[in-house]
């Protein structure tokens, strides 16, 4: 077992033997950081790192008890902390998951006291320096301090900041994607909630699609052009099974929504055998669970597979042009219509538009494409992935 | 070792000899383009003189305090006179390296394969005050 993944139990510890969230939480990082540096691992690494927490949490409260001029209470008999162990993780999702929290706080908070990665880690995977993500920890964890935490939250939270963990891709030398499957997979172990479920199983087919989602030179490739024989099948399979168990439990959310969407791509062996008629019909769940435009957007795709480019037209109609991808959708359902002006216009509009590198040079490539004479249409580009982000 | 700033612009630059727009190549110089350039930072990397590179998205505002009120924005503008598509850092010997350097990205092949020679703007980094002054 990796040390790191001890660390909420850890905390949890130091909670129940009286130390407050934010010291036991400093305490075991700094315990982590040490083992992490060792050159041995520790025999046991669960004794080791409550002892070396609690020493270093005993430390900075002796500092803290100096500095005031006054007795430290905690050394001699501290009270009973307010969790027990059985749920220490699950605690920690909620906390760090604070609604008071702004979603960035959440992230950075939930991958150090849940996930047990270091302060430089978290810094690293979201490019910023390790001082700055020190702050917004510790910011964080001062937030949290006067609140009364004794309450279960609400899971949809705990749910958007690992949806977002998952969406932060996969740089840096932590696999953000792969850590927030494994936080995910946890909590769903803990909690039987059917959107937590349906959260694990949308972050596996989507994984499971990662090693063909870019070409040579992370190039962008689309949904439709993907070699699907690199698509990990043994992801898939669990996926679609834990989306099917929480389907079954008949309490339909978000989540599950858009894991069936996912999971109807999977099943395609070809972009060609893609049932759009479902794909349509979830959507149309989607959007009476969310009411989001994005979905309308990306429903519009759908409509324009199922039911052609005229029919995705139409729907397009009822969307908001003003949506980021707007542009690139209805150059899309004009290529399929035959309209390769129109669409090279809206194509290079959109890359214009693009907030993302490879994004961009994908859809300068399909404005060029469209400018280009002589060039078979077979390979029918697609801009859009089936996810409503 | 002393640090520049290669700056690359949507507009604002004298044109280059190959101008023509990114959308108006073929799929494949787009994709000769983009490597390129992935080839050029692997190569300042290997080197040991690359530190960063970001690219920017077109829109932008001017913004200024107003006192006590909410902020005072402006913009954004169609047609600003210069604007910024992005950056690379390069932490180099010489001045001279640093030319090298931006003359190679500058090379960066575009419409019929051929190079751009795209104007780049080189600018140095403010130093660190050395320890030793005298």
């Amino acid at each position: 077992m990796n040390v790191r993944e001890l660390v909420p139990a850890v905390i949890g510890v130091l909670v129940r033997r009286g130390a407050d969230f934010a010291s036991a939480e400093d305490a075991v990082q700094e315990a982590l950081i040490k083992a992490l540096q060792a050159d041995e691992p520790p025999r046991d690494p669960m004794a080791w790192l409550i002892a070396a927490a609690w020493r270093k949490f005993l430390d900075a409260a002796r500092a803290e008890s100096s500095r005031r001029g006054r007795e430290l209470a905690v050394e001699t008999e501290p009270p009973a902390g307010p969790v027990s162990s059985a749920d220490d993780s699950l605690w920690l999702y909620f906390l760090c998951a604070h609604p008071s929290l702004s979603p960035g706080s959440a992230v950075a908070l939930t991958l150090r006291a849940v996930g047990g990665l270091t302060t430089r880690q978290i810094a690293a995977a979201y490019l910023v320096p390790e001082a700055t993500m020190a702050q917004r920890i510790s910011r964080a964890k001062r937030q949290l301090a006067g609140l009364p935490l004794d309450r279960p939250g609400d899971p949809a939270t705990v749910l958007r900041v690992l949806y977002l963990v998952f969406n932060e891709g996969y740089g840096g030398d932590v696999d953000l994607a792969a850590e927030a499957i494994r936080l995910t997979r946890q909590l769903a172990r803990a909690t039987g909630e059917p959107e937590v479920a349906g959260l694990l199983a949308l972050m596996l087919l989507h994984h499971a699609r990662r090693a063909s989602r870019l070409g040579p030179g992370g190039r962008l490739v689309p949904l439709a052009e993907q070699d699907r024989s690199r698509w990990d099948t043994a992801l898939i399979a669990e996926g679609v099974a834990i989306l099917q168990a929480a389907l079954a439990r008949d309490r339909l959310g978000e989540y599950q929504a858009q894991a069936a969407i996912a999971a109807l791509h999977a099943d395609a062996q070809s972009a060609e055998e893609t049932d759009w008629v479902q794909i349509v019909e979830w959507y149309g769940e989607l959007l009476t669970l969310t009411g989001s435009p994005v979905v309308r957007l990306n429903r519009a795709v759908a409509v324009g597979e199922a039911d052609g480019p005229r029919a995705g037209l139409k729907e397009l109609a009822e969307v908001d042009p003003g949506l980021p991808r707007y542009a690139a959708v209805r150059a899309h359902l004009l290529e399929r219509a035959g309209d390769r002006e129109q669409a090279a216009e809206l194509y290079a509009e959109a890359a214009r538009a693009a907030t993302s590198v490879p994004e961009r040079e994908h859809l300068t490539r399909q404005a060029a494409r469209m400018r280009t004479p002589d060039r078979p249409a077979g390979a029918a580009d697609r801009t859009q992935e089936e996810c409503p982000g | 070792m002393a640090k520049y700033l290669l700056l690359k612009h949507y507009r604002g630059a004298p044109a280059p000899v190959n101008d023509v727009p990114m959308d108006r190549w073929t799929p494949d110089e787009v994709t000769a383009h983009v490597q390129y350039m992935q080839d050029f930072i692997r190569r300042a990397e290997a080197t040991g003189e690359f530190v960063e590179s970001q690219a920017l998205l077109p829109q932008g505002t001017f913004v200024r305090s107003d006192g006590a009120g909410p902020p005072v924005t402006d913009g954004p503008f169609a047609e600003t006179k210069d604007l910024i598509a992005g950056w690379i850092v390069i932490d180099v010997e010489t001045y001279e390296r640093a030319l090298e350097l931006a003359a190679d990205l500058s090379a960066a092949p575009g419409a019929g394969g051929k190079p751009i020679h795209e104007w780049l703007e080189l600018r140095p980094f403010m130093a660190e005050m050395p320890t030793v002054t005298e």
